[in-house]
């Protein structure tokens, strides 16, 4: 790093005038002579530092706006009227207020991961020290922090340096959000490329909180073969007591296994997750198992399955302690972001907290030190799973039909069901004693519970279908690979060439939430499909368990059927919410390992490579969190495509390329200056998927890139026109605006193509060394 | 028949959709426009009516009212499996973009879309085109025809059963010359 406090800390020391006990000093900053990259132009970017970048991009790909409201509520001028050109009291319009929105669940999110981060750096600082070295790959890391390097100029080694980097982070975001305030930021452009910023931002955030957690608690390093770890509710051992962790924040996890493993009662209990807790819980402990997404919240804890709940934080149902009275589940809230209303009892003796809660004195706790978590969650689960033998509230199937025969068919369930479930129809039949179709909906179901809050007759339709999907809930019995962290130099090396040229089709990240139109299984089957066809496929989050969830005709889930490294046909699970940094930190390395730019400080040259260079598209199929419109921003400023599935359309805003319109579609020839029409390449930068078949068509055509070699090239058209003859039933209507030399026409299907040319009036272009920047052409046009 | 919007939390709209009473007064504002066309969405193939998919309704109208069909997602194959052409295929946002741009000229190149009808799409995807152009092509009039009732259109048929909605649609085939 640039500067770093000078800080010294002494435990114990005898001199000999005395003794020295608990000593910490701190004198102002050092330069740190280790970082000799030169400095780019853009360290410590501040909001309006990258702003003509992302007017570049946000000119290619145009908003479409799409409120969800037609009013603003945000302050006592209104509620305002925004329809349809109409200004509110404060003279904003609908489009600014759009974006508006978007800057804000942006900064929500950007805030959220920030705020773990932040949180796992004091801990561990208070722990382990500032000076503990950060190591997320040994030898094969010597880019450790591509983010952090890129946009601040900073190269972190230890945890104390980690600091700096995160106040920058929370600088930016208030800046972000102060922007948001009544009578601020008045274009709508301006709040995008505000999102973008506070995007750029999340993705620093969620590096520090990796590469921190990484180092400390010795998660695998950029290891290709990370070891598979159980995952599914039938992985569980439910003779044993369950300890059910939910959220994103691993240490009060930590705190828990390490009780556990001290007292040698870690193979007598089972200590599993939900979310991405699970991850890193798996990534520290590979005994722990991951249970699911959000969506199997409810699911685990009606079926009785957990003894102790420990929620941490993010993407917990606020309705957890509810639930978990029901079946008489001790909760421990072990969040500052999350107390869930419980009485303190972080400093309360652990006897009495232990004693309260196996009593049934109190449902819940908010302990916010994570080693007394620890001990306070496995005390009570050995005490109180005796007691609970598996306490649930699911009905029998003569409940179930009883229950269904209840229903008046109004409807209401399925009004009320963000996927529109013909739950009234399941209903009907399951009153009749036949349930399939509830089991049916067991496969969909996103758990969240909506039906029940509708139902006039007050039945527990999830609760129906849980049961009704019963044997296949304890089927699921499957492996994940362990979070893996950050690609390794080494593997950079070896595919950053033929990514750039185009001869590896694409980097394809699935990242993301559980809100599937119709379960994780479509999730499966695209990166299946790509992976088959040699693409890299790096995943994270919820969208790593669904993928691990299914199996192939052998019997193998998608870990073992593929290797793990960032390769041809690899199937990487990066981990957490917080390792999605690192696929946009393999994006940043490919520019400067292999293309060898520099990093430091330089945003928008290592943006504009990869947005003109690398063929990688981010897929969330399930987004549905502030946090997930956070990361696709970062990705956007680094002009990453991200595609979400329907119902990431309630982001309420696309970014969008338009095919039609050529002229959109100019770049410079960095070698010449001159400009070259290079077509759609990449067609969105922001766009919904309807359904699995178009995302899949989608994908393959926008990993698509000018600088792709004619090699390359013919390859990606290949796939992009292959699939979409079998997913779309025809050939593609767009194939003459990639073909740039005849060269680019995929071999066998040269007189197909070569007739739509002819009816489109083809002619040949050249292949430039693309650049949206003209400070990077080298000899201008004379 | 209920003029609620049918996922009922989508009710965050201040100009709110005519109801469209019967199928003769849709098809007398079809008949209006210049430059009409249907934009059809992936749940054509899903939804059920009277034993048949939702698609092969649409196609019947579209053939005897001559309106082009735009398919979103992959819907393209389905309708050309029918032996039907539609006039586009295009991405759902791509098609709600365009149609907003006044400047855009149509999928024939002779006029901007008078009126745009969407059927079949995921309701709240569906609504949040319509509430797009709603806001962003004021003098745009849009049309939905599925029996789900959509606030952010200018006319929309009202929720309906499965029955009411072929009868509908089978309605409008004929007063455009179908069987």
């Amino acid at each position: 790093m640039t500067a770093k406090n000078l800080h010294i800390k002494i435990d114990e020391m005898k001199t000999n005038s005395g003794l020295i006990k608990n000593l910490e000093l701190s004198i102002g900053k050092v330069v740190n002579e280790n970082y000799n990259e030169p400095m780019g132009p853009t360290p410590m970017p501040s909001v309006t530092t990258l702003r003509d970048w992302d007017l570049t991009l946000l000119n290619k790909y145009k908003p479409f706006y799409m409120p969800d409201c037609d009013l603003c509520c945000l302050c006592t001028f209104g509620k305002c009227d925004l329809t349809a050109g109409k200004r509110g009291a404060c003279g904003l319009d609908i489009a600014a207020q759009s974006s508006r929105i978007v800057a804000l669940a942006c900064s929500i999110g950007a805030a959220c991961h920030s705020a773990h981060s932040r949180h796992l750096v004091h801990h561990l600082i208070e722990k382990y020290g500032r000076r503990y070295p950060l190591d997320v790959g040994g030898l094969n890391i010597k880019v450790e922090a591509p983010i952090t390097r890129l946009v601040t100029g900073i190269k972190p080694e230890t945890l104390g340096d980690l600091d700096d980097v995160l106040a920058y982070v929370e600088e930016q975001i208030t800046q972000i959000l102060a922007a948001a305030h009544t009578g601020q930021e008045a274009n709508a452009l301006d709040f995008e490329s505000k999102a973008f910023h506070v995007g750029m931002c999340d993705h620093i955030g969620m590096e520090v909180g990796d590469i921190a957690q990484i180092s400390v608690f010795n998660y695998p390093k950029a290891d290709p073969e990370a070891p598979l770890v159980k995952l599914g509710i039938g992985s569980v051992d439910r003779t044993k007591p369950v300890i059910m962790c939910i959220g994103h924040n691993v240490v009060p996890s930590v705190g828990i296994i390490d009780y556990a493993k001290e007292q040698k009662v870690d193979e007598s209990l089972e200590i599993v997750g939900l979310c991405c807790t699970a991850h890193d819980m798996t990534r520290y402990y590979t005994r722990g198992r991951i249970v699911g997404p959000i969506s199997w919240e409810l699911r685990f804890i009606r079926a009785g399955l957990a003894d102790v709940v420990v929620l941490d934080e993010q993407c917990i149902r606020t309705d957890v302690a509810d639930e978990a009275a029901k079946v008489n589940a001790p909760v421990i809230a072990a969040s500052e972001k999350n107390c869930v209303g419980f009485k303190n009892r972080t400093n309360d003796p652990t006897d009495a907290i232990v004693d309260d809660l196996v009593s049934g004195k109190v449902l819940g706790v908010l302990i916010l030190d994570p080693d007394k978590v620890g001990e306070v969650a496995v005390r009570v689960a050995m005490k109180v799973a005796p007691m609970r033998k598996r306490k649930n509230v699911l009905p029998t199937v003569e409940e179930v039909i009883a229950a269904a025969k209840t229903c008046t068919q109004c409807k209401q369930c399925q009004r009320n069901c963000p996927q529109d479930y013909a739950v009234p129809a399941a209903l009907k039949d399951a009153a009749a004693g036949d349930l399939s179709k509830l089991t049916d909906l067991y496969e969909y179901c996103i758990g969240c519970g909506r039906c029940e809050q509708a139902c006039p007759q007050k039945i527990v339709i999830h609760s129906l279908i849980v049961k009704a999907g019963e044997k296949a809930m304890y089927c699921e019995d499957n492996l994940c690979r362990s979070g893996r962290g950050a690609v390794s130099d080494v593997e950079i090396r070896s595919v950053g060439g033929p990514i750039v040229l185009g001869e590896i089709p694409g980097i394809v990240a699935l990242v993301g939430c559980s809100n599937y139109p119709k379960g994780g299984k479509d999730v499966y089957d695209i990166a299946r499909e790509f992976a088959s066809r040699r693409y890299i496929v790096a995943l994270s989050g919820c969208s790593a368990m669904a993928a691990g969830s299914y199996r192939n005709s052998e019997g193998k889930t998608i870990y073992e059927e593929f290797p793990g490294g960032f390769e041809a046909g690899g199937v990487l699970n990066v981990g957490s919410c917080v390792a999605n940094s690192h696929i946009a930190g393999a994006a940043i390395k490919v520019a400067n390992i292999f293309a060898k730019r520099n990093l430091r400080g330089n945003y928008e040259e290592i943006a504009d490579y990869i947005h003109n260079r690398l063929g990688a598209v981010g897929l969330a199929w399930g987004a549905y969190s502030q946090k997930a419109a956070a990361i696709g921003a970062g990705f956007w400023r680094l002009g990453v495509p991200v595609i979400v599935g329907p119902h990431g359309s309630k982001y309420r805003r696309m970014l969008l390329g338009r095919k039609d319109v050529p002229e959109n579609w100019n770049v410079i020839d960095a070698r010449t200056g001159e400009t070259v029409n290079v077509g759609p390449s990449p067609e969105h930068l922001f766009n919904v998927a309807e359904t699995k078949e178009e995302c899949i068509v989608q994908i393959a055509k926008l990993v698509i890139r000018p600088n792709d070699t004619w090699k390359g090239r013919a390859g990606k058209l290949s796939h992009y026109i292959d699939l979409h003859k079998r997913y779309m039933g025809v050939m593609p209507d767009d194939i003459h605006l990639y073909i740039r030399t005849p060269a680019d026409i995929p071999i066998t299907m040269k007189d197909e193509i070569q007739k739509i040319l002819e009816e489109h009036n083809w002619k040949e272009t050249t292949i430039p060394d693309p650049t949206l920047l003209p400070r990077m052409v080298r000899k201008m046009k004379e | 028949m209920s003029c609620e919007p049918w996922q009922c939390a989508e009710i965050a709209s201040t100009k709110k959709a005519n109801p469209i009473p019967k199928p003769e007064v849709a098809v007398a504002m079809i008949q209006r426009a210049a430059h009409p066309i249907i934009i059809a969405g992936s749940n054509l193939t899903e939804r059920y009516m009277e034993g048949r998919p939702a698609i092969d309704f649409i196609i019947e109208l579209a053939k005897t009212s001559k309106v082009p069909v735009v398919a979103t997602a992959h819907m393209v194959g389905e309708f050309v499996k029918r032996g039907y052409q539609p006039a586009a295929f295009m991405n759902a946002m791509e098609i709600g973009q365009r149609v907003a741009d006044p400047s855009w000229m149509g999928l024939d190149r002779k006029g901007h879309p008078d009126l745009v009808i969407l059927v079949g799409m995921p309701y709240y995807m569906q609504a949040l085109i319509l509430s797009g152009l709603k806001h962003f092509a004021p003098t745009l009039k849009t049309m939905t025809l599925d029996n789900m009732f959509h606030v952010h259109a200018s006319w929309s048929f009202p929720n309906a059963s499965l029955d009411e909605w072929a009868n509908n649609l089978k309605v409008m085939t004929l007063k455009f010359g179908g069987n």
